[in-house]
Order: structure tokens, then sequence, then C-alpha cells
């Protein structure tokens, strides 16, 4: 009797329970997955290598080291001496620098593009799925459409049509990529559209509108994060194809694709740390966002399991 | 059936239409004629030329006989800047090209990246199965133009074993590089998705019936699980195609195969419109085209769907 009477008393002095959320649940399992932590760590390294790399390069970008020039092969290997750490590309100019722009570049297509397609694809996939009906019949037709063309070929014109620039990629590159978010986004809200809450608001007269942003949207955020780590690595072989074609971002200015080209075309002279450093950031950027984005998908998806 | 068939044909049509005309409307709109790059050219001569290009006539009319040739006379129009050759000149010279190693790539994604998944399932979590997971995790960060320079590396600076580009009428050689480098990304996706989807099939009910009435696995594999476990493959095989297509213009860049989607980066990088044009257009057709047989076949294997 005693004994039950302490242990009620030490209960109600304990500290209340601290009630996990679904999102804690989701950090704690996602943080036990080792490949998505490692795969995290090495995205925050190859974020702090763009960021702080033009601060503590010797070498500008866009500038020839003139003592480099026609003798790449020797001068300009990589070697702390001269300041080339990552060594020169065949014009004699600052690989790290170079590698550091690229880097700089490819993560902000990667992830603005990723941005475009989750805003655009969520919003359109979720007004689809709650209307339903023939409005959703046509939506859904639309994207149908869109999908069976080579998109490629149409922002390459797009590119060449009116000019090369960053916006112009962006702007392609999200046209292309919320397709798929938007189907997913679909599926999720019809799911979505039964459930009581939803139910709830439409009784208390909320307007089809609100409730979208209020109520589905937040909902779909799971599906939403894991699909988008998913697609900033595509967006980054995107961008890099296009580069890699010569028809992406304009020298001086630079792209991990762009380098890789510049680098393919120097490997027959033998100097293959061109193409060997930008490659070598080019795979691990996208095995880690791989592995972070199964990482997610495993944590927040727990169907899955 | 024949139902079925003839509504995916209305689809079809509509589609192609906007393709077509969204990419005319983008060429007409681009700012500049198609000669201005020519520099000296007096206007009198531009004028000429733009006539004799029917650029001078209003926009309905420059479209109506573009459609009206693409579809009477499968002629694709002049190209702007190689004067003796027009874009049908241009694509039966590269076509050819593209279509074969472009088919070569489809048959080995498809066949060892269905065999690989398949057997990795039913060897669930033995070494082969590892192999398997081990190569399409890898493949998934070897995009093309990433494989291709490192198959080059290897094969051809520091093997010696085969040419690092050129065609020479399609001898073996010359193939295999570029069907490597095109076909690993989609082979590890098909190995992917088959494995996930056999594996899946073989925890269901029937196939535990059917081990209990005492069938051997293998038969019960090829017998009653493969069926159902394609299904998701061959729903994939419209994007794997898009994607072989775009591919191929890295391929054929990279490997100077002479392919068409060399002519596509030279006229893009000339501005020459009619020839880009001119090919996203048969691409778009072939890729429509393609689409439009893998939902019939797909609508022709599996029962679940009624038309």
């Amino acid at each position: 009797m005693l004994a039950t009477k302490t242990a009620a008393d030490n209960l109600a002095q304990a500290a209340p329970v601290k009630g996990r959320s679904l999102w804690a649940d989701a950090r704690a399992r996602f943080f036990r997955n080792r490949a998505a932590v490692s795969g995290l760590v090495v995205l925050i390294a190859v974020g702090l290598f763009a960021a702080i790399g033009p601060f503590i390069a010797p070498w500008n970008y866009e500038d020839i080291d003139w003592a480099v020039l026609g003798n790449v092969r020797e001068a300009g290997r990589p070697s702390l001496e001269t300041g080339h750490w990552f060594g020169t590309d065949a014009l004699g100019r600052d690989l790290f620098a170079r590698t550091v722009q690229g880097t700089q570049i490819s993560l902000m297509v990667g992830i603005v593009g990723a941005l475009i397609a989750v805003g655009v694809g969520t919003l359109y996939g979720a007004v689809a799925g709650f209307f339903g009906g023939r409005l959703d019949n046509l939506m859904m037709r639309i994207v149908d459409v869109l999908m069976s063309i080579p998109y490629m070929f149409v922002l390459i014109l797009l590119l060449v049509v009116f000019g090369r620039s960053m916006l112009m990629l962006f702007i392609g590159i999200g046209l292309v990529s919320w397709l798929d978010m938007a189907r997913i986004a679909r599926g999720q809200t019809l799911t979505l559209r039964g459930k009581e809450f939803v139910e709830a608001a439409q009784a208390t007269g909320v307007r089809p509108f609100t409730i979208i942003m209020r109520h589905i949207v937040p909902n779909l955020l799971g599906v939403v994060i894991v699909y988008s780590t998913l697609l900033v690595p595509s967006m980054i072989i995107y961008e890099s194809f296009i580069s890699f074609l010569g028809l992406g971002v304009q020298e001086p200015l630079t792209s991990w694709g762009a380098l890789i080209n510049d680098g393919a075309a120097e490997m027959n002279n033998g100097l293959l740390w061109i193409l060997g450093f930008p490659l070598f950031f080019f795979v691990i950027t996208l095995f880690a966002f791989f592995f972070v984005g199964d990482g997610l998908r495993d944590a927040l998806d727990p169907k899955d399991r | 059936m024949l139902s079925y068939i003839l509504k995916r044909l209305l689809i079809a049509i509509p589609v192609m239409l906007i393709l077509i005309v969204g990419t005319f409307i983008l060429m007409y709109t681009a700012p500049g004629s198609p000669f201005a790059s020519e520099r000296g050219v007096p206007p009198a001569v531009l004028a000429n030329l733009e006539r004799q290009y029917g650029l001078d006539q209003p926009f309905i009319v420059q479209i109506g006989s573009y459609i009206w040739n693409l579809v009477t006379q499968f002629d694709f129009g002049p190209s702007f800047i190689y004067r003796d050759q027009d874009v049908n000149d241009l694509i039966a010279q590269g076509f050819p090209v593209t279509l074969t190693y472009g088919f070569w790539s489809f048959v080995v994604a498809v066949l060892v990246g269905g065999t690989l998944g398949i057997v990795a399932a039913v060897r669930h979590n033995t070494w082969l199965d590892y192999l398997a997971v081990g190569i399409s995790v890898g493949a998934q960060v070897l995009p093309n133009f990433v494989l291709a320079p490192i198959l080059v590396l290897v094969f051809t600076l520091w093997l010696g074993w085969l040419p690092g580009g050129g065609w020479q009428g399609g001898q073996l050689e010359y193939i295999i590089l570029p069907v490597i480098a095109l076909s690993t990304s989609f082979m590890a996706s098909i190995a992917r998705i088959a494995r996930a989807s056999m594996l899946e099939v073989l925890t269901s009910n029937y196939i535990r019936t059917a081990r209990a009435k005492g069938l051997p696995m293998r038969r019960v594999v090829m017998r009653h699980a493969l069926k159902p476990a394609l299904l998701p493959v061959i729903s994939y095989l419209g994007p794997a195609f898009v994607g072989m297509i775009t591919g191929s213009v890295v391929i054929d860049v990279y490997f100077s195969t002479g392919g068409i989607g060399q002519f596509f980066v030279a006229s893009a990088l000339n501005r020459d419109y009619g020839v880009m044009m001119g090919i996203t257009v048969l691409l778009g057709a072939l890729t429509i085209f393609f689409n439009l047989v893998v939902d019939l076949l797909y609508a022709w294997i599996d029962p679940k769907i009624r038309y």
C-alpha cells in the first residue's frame, strides 16, 4: 500500500512524460540510418565547400595563370606550392576555384529547380485531387500529354531561342520537373479528401482554396520532402546534361556538367585531374542526395516498413 | 480492344499537334531573322532569302504549309544554314545510326536489367541480390555523360580494346561502348523495378498456394510470377524510351557517331531553327508513338484493365 503510494507520488513529481510528435519520431528514425546520416554529412561538407571555397581559394575562377599556360601538363598539376590545389584546366585557370564555382551553380540549379517543381506540382496536384471530377480529369490529362513530350529538346529549343541565361535555365528546368510531383500530390490528396478534418472544415464553411492551403498541403509535406530530396539530384543531372553539351551556363561561369565536359575533352592528353575532381564532387553529391532521400522516405513514410 | 486503340490514337493526335504548334511558335517568335547572323547581307538579299523560305508569309500560312508538308509528304522543311541539305537529308543520314545503337541499348537494358532484377528477387538476400542492388545504386549516379568519358578512359585509353568514337558503318566494336554508356542507367532502373515488384509478387497468396501444391520454384516463377511482376517494368518502358532518346544526344556528340543528336546540337549552336524543329518534331512523334505501343501492350497483358 505504502509502496504504491510512494510510486504514485514519485510519478506525480516526475516531469510529465513528453509526447513524441510524428516529426520527432521521424527524426529519430532518420538518425538511426547510418547511410542517410553520412549522406547528410557529405552534403553539408559539399555545401561548405561551395560556400567558403571562394574565400580560401588563392586564384579567381576566370583568371588565367600565364605561368602555366602552354605547359599545363607539368606546371598545371595539382600542387600545394603553386596554389592550384586541384591543378588548372587546359586554359590555365585554377581548377579549385572553378570547381567551387561549378558546385555553386549546380547546387543552386538543383535546389531552385526542385523548389519550383515542388511549389507548382504540389499546388496543381492538390487542386486536381481536391476538386476531383471533371476538373481532375482535365488537369491530369494535361499532365499525361506533357509527360509524353521529350522535354530536353524543347528545353534546348527554349534556351537557344530566348538566349542562354541562368533565368531561362531555371524556368525551363522548373517547367519540366513539376509533372511527377503533381501526380504524387494528387494521389495523396485523394486519400486526404475523405478525412474527417476536411469534412469538418467543409461543414463549417471554409472556402475550398483555404482548405487546400491550410489542411491539405501541410499534410502532403512528408511526401513532398521525400520526393524533393530525390528531385534535387535529377535537376542537377538535367542541368549537367545541358551544360555537358555546351548549351547550358556560359563561360566563364561553369557547372559540373561543363567541367566534366572540359575534363573529358582533355582526357586524351593525360590531364586526368581536370576530369577527376569535378567528377568526384558530382558523384559523391548525387550519392549523398539519394541516401538522404532514401533515409527520409524510411523515416517519414511509415507504410513502407 | 479496338475502341481502346482508337481512343488512345485520338489522344495522340492532339498531343502531336500541340508539340508541332508549340515548337513552331517558339521558332517563329525567335528574335531576328535566321539569316541575320551572316554579316554584310544587304537588305534586298535578306528579303529575297526570306521570300525563298516563305518567311515573309503571315504566321498562319507558314504554320499551315509546314504541317501540310509534314503530314502529306513527311517533309520536315529546309535547313537555314546548310543550303544544299534539308532536314530530311540530315534525318536520313543520322537516324539509322541512332536507331541502331538505340535499339541495342533498349534490348540490353530490358533483358539484362529484367533478368538481374528477377534473379535478385528470387535469390533474395544472397550475394547475387546484393550485387544487383549495388549495381543499380551505383548506376544511379552515373548518367550517360559521366559514364561515357569513364568508359573511354578505361577501354580506349588504358586497355586499348575498343575505339573511343566513330561509327564505321556500325561495326560491332564501334557499337559496344555507345550501347553500354546509353543503357546502363536504364538497365539499373529496370533491375530495381523488376526486383521490387517480383519480391512483392512472390509474397502473395497465390504464389504460396502454387508452392504448397508442390510446384518447383523455377516453374512457379516462370509460369505464375513473371507476368504480374513485369507489369511495372512495362509501364517504365515509356519513360525509359524518352530518356534514351534524350541520352542519345550525348552519345552522338561524345562518340561522334554521326547520329541525329549530333545534328541537333550542331543546329542548336548554329541557331539553325529549321533543323532543331524538324528533329524535335520527329523525336516527339516517335515518343508519342512508342508510348501508345506501351499502353496497348500494358492493356493487353494486364487482365485487370478493361476497356
